[in-house]
């Protein structure tokens, strides 16, 4: 997608459930964020997405690591009339990649996640833990690709998606995509929608709990641990204090 | 303090509640008997104003409030408790913070001051003491992988934190060996024993009642109150069947 792209259709896999109009609007994009995490090295980064409400954001990262490094993405993705962030990582012999991410949408908003993540070589892993909230009449979508070269032997290579809606007209999209090259090789997935529970709502209100109150809480337990591992203590709770207001805000 | 006047409900549409009336004064325990599908839990859930419980005729007038126009959250923290007789799970919210939420949400609507975190705790601690209950189970996220008989437990230690002046208590001992039974029934006379405080005690069997001595027991059937009479009245149940109880 470089700046050169022509716009997206609908017939192109990677925005079948995207906001073409608010892309149009911001058309053409910008390169990429491209890095390469070092053979062996270790790193962390954390991303926060939470432009104001009429703003398009499309965010693209191709990311190699090499053998033997590891690379741990947080992402909180909550802003914008349409909040699209990719990733596009190759995984060298025995690299590992780790994603986990809160997608947060109400209004009209849509929020997506986009990853292809591609086991060149074997012995690399990868895990990706995805949970969505839409409200309103949002949309939250993960679409997740994992591509196995031919000889990546030993992959191993897990996706969780788990969505919640608390409106009918809010919607989640899931659409897992395995291209498979190799024959020892471990892909788990799962996806799940659902609602919250009406009976532990009204349980929590039986105890004096308020609806509002009640509702914030059972959405933070959904996405309770998410942040738990960042390094940095301080962007931690930045993360979970924007998801909690995020989620107050939701209505 | 419970009022109840010629209360109609339906569940999803159906007629359950068909005209019940009961009064509760301050300082009675009542129980209420009855066989299966008599309308028990509906009744308990009426009064909770659970959802798709509706209430379509008759009155409710608790404290001197009327009950059923009060949201869920708004009777909580007027003074009522429901001891539920399934206590549902709560994934990934320990109950200390679940309780101490909900306490201090009661408190805020009362107008009262917050609990601190150590000052909540203390009451947690003590609380769970009086009904047996291990504190690191209240750190454990609400009823989660709880047995049936730790639910009953702690529900009723639910109730110790929150201090209501009104406790319908829904089969709370059903799930209870001999010895929960005690322990539980030592707990709800503690808690609830008071002049200034009622309890509805819903029951299938007479053997909480030697536990937790009612003024008065009621036997629904069919939506109504069909009998009431003291004490006795639990032993006769126990000794003749429902049938055979309603029939005379
Ligand atoms: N969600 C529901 N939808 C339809 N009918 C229900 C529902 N819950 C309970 N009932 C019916 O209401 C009646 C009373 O049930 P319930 O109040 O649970 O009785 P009890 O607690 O006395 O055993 C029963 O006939 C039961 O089948
Ligand atoms: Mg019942």
């Amino acid at each position: 997608m470089s700046a050169l792209a022509p716009l997206p259709t609908r017939r192109d896999e990677a925005w079948r459930y995207s906001d073409l109009d608010a892309a149009a609007r911001t058309w053409p994009i910008d390169e990429p964020d491209r890095f390469v995490v070092a053979p062996g090295e270790q790193r962390a980064i954390s991303l926060l997405q939470d432009a104001g409400p009429a703003e398009t954001v499309i965010r693209d990262h191709r990311i190699e690591i090499g053998a033997g490094g590891t690379l741990s993405v947080h992402l909180l993705d909550v802003g914008g009339a349409l909040g699209r962030v990719t990733f596009d990582v190759t995984l060298a012999e025995g690299a590992h990649f780790e994603l986990k991410a809160a997608l947060i949408g109400g209004g009209e908003q849509t929020i997506e996640l986009v990853t292809t993540v591609t086991h060149a070589e074997p012995n690399a892993t990868s895990a990706q833990t995805v949970r969505a909230i839409a409200a309103g009449k949002a949309t939250t979508s993960y679409l997740g690709q994992i591509r196995v070269a031919r000889g990546a032997q030993k992959t191993d290579a897990a996706q969780s998606f788990k969505a919640m809606l608390l409106d009918r007209t809010a919607t989640a999209n899931a659409k897992p995509e395995l291209e498979i090259f190799a024959d020892d090789v471990k892909c788990a997935h799962g996806a799940s929608v659902g609602e919250l529970d009406k009976a532990a709502l009204f349980y929590m209100a039986s105890r004096g709990l308020d609806p509002a109150r009640a509702r914030a809480l059972m959405l933070q337990a959904f996405i309770a641990g998410l942040f738990d591992d960042m390094a940095d203590e301080g962007e931690r709770d930045r993360f979970d204090a924007i998801a909690l207001a995020k989620l107050e805000a939701l209505g | 303090m419970l009022v109840i006047s010629d209360l109609r409900s339906e569940v999803d549409g159906k007629a359950i509640l068909k005209g019940l009336s009961l009064t509760l004064n301050a300082g009675e325990v009542h129980a209420i008997m009855g066989p299966n599908g008599a309308g028990k839990s509906t009744l308990a859930y009426t009064l909770g104003g659970r959802p798709n419980y509706e209430p379509t005729g008759g009155s409710v007038d608790f404290l001197g409030q009327d009950l059923l126009e009060m949201a869920p959250h708004e009777r909580a923290a007027a003074g009522l408790f429901l001891g539920f007789q399934y206590p549902v799970e709560i994934p990934g919210i320990s109950n200390v913070q679940f309780l101490r939420e909900a306490l201090n949400s009661q408190r805020k609507a009362r107008g009262e001051e917050p609990l601190s975190a150590a000052d909540f705790l203390r009451l947690a601690r003590e609380k769970a003491g009086l009904l047996g209950m291990d504190m690191d189970m209240l750190k454990r996220p609400v009823n989660v992988g709880f047995s049936g008989g730790e639910k009953k437990r702690a529900e009723m230690v639910q109730m110790g934190i929150l201090d209501p002046k009104l406790a319908i208590l829904d089969e709370t001992d059903s799930g209870l060996d001999i010895d929960a039974l005690k322990t539980v029934g030592a707990g709800i006379n503690s808690i609830m024993r008071a002049p200034d405080k009622a309890v509805l005690l819903i029951t299938h069997y007479q053997r909480l009642l030697d536990y937790v001595q009612p003024d008065f027991v009621h036997i629904l059937a069919d939506g109504r109150i069909v009998k009431s009479g003291g004490p006795e009245l639990a032993l006769a149940l126990e000794r003749e069947g429902y049938a055979e109880v309603i029939a005379a």
